[in-house]
């Protein structure tokens, strides 16, 4: 579990993270969203003590972190930027980390085949691909079988096989009852890794929510309609809170009523329907607006 | 007697392989790093070549050394530890990179994200590289006192015995003044976290300033107590016969800068963002 309460970090007067306040539950995966600048990052490194909080506190399974007896059975990190020596090889470095938890080469190389870097192990990693590098760096993270995963951006550089990877990865360690927090700016990514999510936005949190509440609460769901009676299907829907939106071609977007009720309703009017789909808004749709809001409500509220 | 096997409690913490942090662990953990990295290999190659056959060099050329009053034994093997002086900079560079190579590729954060408490990493680094330097120097050096006396006594030059007044301190004093050279060069990396300002200063402090200090006739009173002159009276003589500090009070001013880096290194290290 993390627990992070009035987190605030200030490089100089620039306030990177702004008296941010959540709570990352074991057992699902929690995705980390925000628009590049917001404190992803930032926080990421406070909750690994590397970075020191301006104020407010960081707790890593109920304890502070920097003082845990065994930091690698607490935590495991993955940070954005490579943080490996490009000097010795894939084995090196992590057998370097292990020795400090008195890990044993088994277990290196275990994480080694883990993340399918058993044919590298061997080369300098200075000479591996952004893709081998982060795999690296998952590898080094999951090093110790922490209680929490924290992994900034772990899919940057992944082809789709890697990516694919790291999905059933986050989700068989959060069903084996670990803490598991992730942030990635692939929106579509997160809707399919991630139970809960929390938002950033310059520093403040927008919202902490499900993916499910998130993308229903940020933009309505809707149906698309396909019909050559646009016109006379939309007088047969008007309803309050019912709005239809019409592009001029055969096709028209309703929401505020469901897909059944669309079908019934042109079915007893004898209106042919070629096309009747329910859509969700995305994460993405959902994620922009979120954020759009928080911008312009902080560049209105400097003025 | 052993106590019957006790069927752990089920928990709902997950497993793990993890064990706690020790001061040892983390020595073994720098070791490995140390170990694997060729510039280590490739200046501590360096450093012995040097050591070694420098001294031979010196040996096989100029007039055979002839011990007298005014030519100490000690004198000698000072000269025949020349390379010495070449070699301290290729070992401050394993010293400065032992740090400032973690900064620079990133390192630094996996290194203390796994040791948040930081201060385990520093003590680490320093024992394992005085650890190696120490010994490595020390067979160095006496490879030289063999190899550099074999050939002045060849060549019709006194015979000088290990024994002889000065002599051991010389020899073995070489080996300490490097291993504290090393640590100076790894508190200058852990202070600056770049590796150029941390090999630059370096390069200033045991190369050109003393040359500065020589030639400015106000400040030359300080001359004796800069790193390099201070604990070269350890080793050898820089300055003569004039200079002012015995052999051991000269490495106890070295080590005391070796000892104010280390503390303003620790203190950036454990106050100051990753």
């Amino acid at each position: 579990m993390i627990e992070i309460d009035g987190l605030t970090k200030r490089y100089g007067d620039k306030t990177a993270v702004d008296g941010l306040s959540f709570v990352v539950e074991p057992g699902v995966v929690t995705g980390f969203l925000g628009p590049n600048g917001a404190g992803k990052s930032t926080t990421m490194r406070m909750i690994a003590g590397l970075d020191r909080p301006t104020s407010g506190t960081v707790r890593v399974n109920g304890k502070h972190y920097p003082s845990s007896a065994a930091p690698m059975a607490e935590l495991g990190i993955l940070l954005d930027a490579r943080s490996v020596h490009p000097g010795l090889s894939a084995r090196s470095n992590l057998l370097a980390l292990a020795r400090t938890a008195g890990i044993g080469r088994h277990r290196v190389d275990e994480v080694i085949e883990l993340a399918g870097l058993s044919e590298v192990s061997g080369t300098r990693a200075g000479g591996f691909s952004l893709g081998m590098g982060q795999r690296l760096g998952v590898a080094a993270a999951l090093l110790g079988q922490p209680q929490t995963v924290v992994l900034d951006e772990p899919v940057n550089g992944l082809d789709p096989d890697g990516v694919r990877w790291i999905r059933l990865l986050l989700k068989s360690l959060a069903d084996e009852g670990r803490t598991v927090f992730v942030s990635s700016h692939l929106m579509s990514e997160m809707a399919q890794t991630a139970t809960q999510l929390v938002v950033l936005g310059r520093g403040k949190l927008i919202t902490e929510a499900s993916v499910e509440d998130f993308v229903d609460h940020a933009t309505g769901t809707g149906v698309l309609v396909r019909t050559p009676e646009t016109g006379r299907l939309g007088q047969l829907l008007a309803a309050p809170g019912v709005t239809v939106v019409n592009d001029g071609t055969d096709l028209i977007r309703v929401s505020g009523t469901t897909a059944e009720h669309i079908g019934a309703a042109a079915w007893r009017a004898h209106l042919p329907v070629y096309e009747l789909t329910p859509t969700h808004a995305s994460l993405e749709e959902a994620f922009m607006q979120v954020t759009r809001d928080s911008i312009e409500y902080h560049a209105g509220a400097t003025r | 007697m052993s106590a019957p096997a006790v069927q752990a409690p089920a928990t709902a913490t997950p497993a793990t392989v993890a064990g706690p942090v020790t001061q040892a662990r983390v020595v073994r953990a720098e070791w490995t790093k140390l170990r694997a990295l060729r510039s280590t290999r490739w200046c501590g190659l360096g450093a012995i070549v040097l050591i070694v056959g420098l001294g031979a060099a010196i040996a096989e050329g100029g007039a055979p050394y002839q011990v007298t009053a005014a030519n100490p034994a000690a004198a000698a093997i000072s000269d025949a530890l020349l390379g010495l002086m070449f070699a301290q900079l290729m070992l401050g560079m394993v010293g400065v990179l032992a740090f400032s190579g973690e900064y620079g590729t990133g390192m630094i954060r996996a290194t203390l994200a796994v040791v948040p408490s930081r201060l385990p990493v520093l003590w680490a680094k320093l024992i394992v590289l005085g650890g190696l330097v120490l010994p490595v120097t020390l067979v160095c050096a006496l490879a030289d006192f063999f190899t550099a006396t074999a050939l002045e006594s060849a060549r019709g030059g006194s015979v000088i015995s290990l024994t002889a007044p000065g002599v051991l301190r010389t020899v073995a004093g070489s080996s300490l003044y490097l291993t504290v050279v090393v640590i100076i060069g790894l508190a200058l990396g852990a202070l600056l976290r770049k590796t150029a300002a941390a090999l630059a200063v370096f390069a200033a402090v045991f190369f050109v300033v003393p040359i500065v200090v020589n030639v400015l006739p106000k400040i030359t009173g300080f001359a004796p107590y800069l790193p390099s002159n201070a604990g070269g009276s350890l080793w050898g003589d820089p300055l003569g016969a004039a200079h002012p500090l015995s052999p051991w009070t000269g490495f106890a001013v070295l080590c005391g800068y070796a000892v104010v880096l280390t503390a303003a290194a620790a203190w950036r290290l454990r106050r100051q963002d990753a």
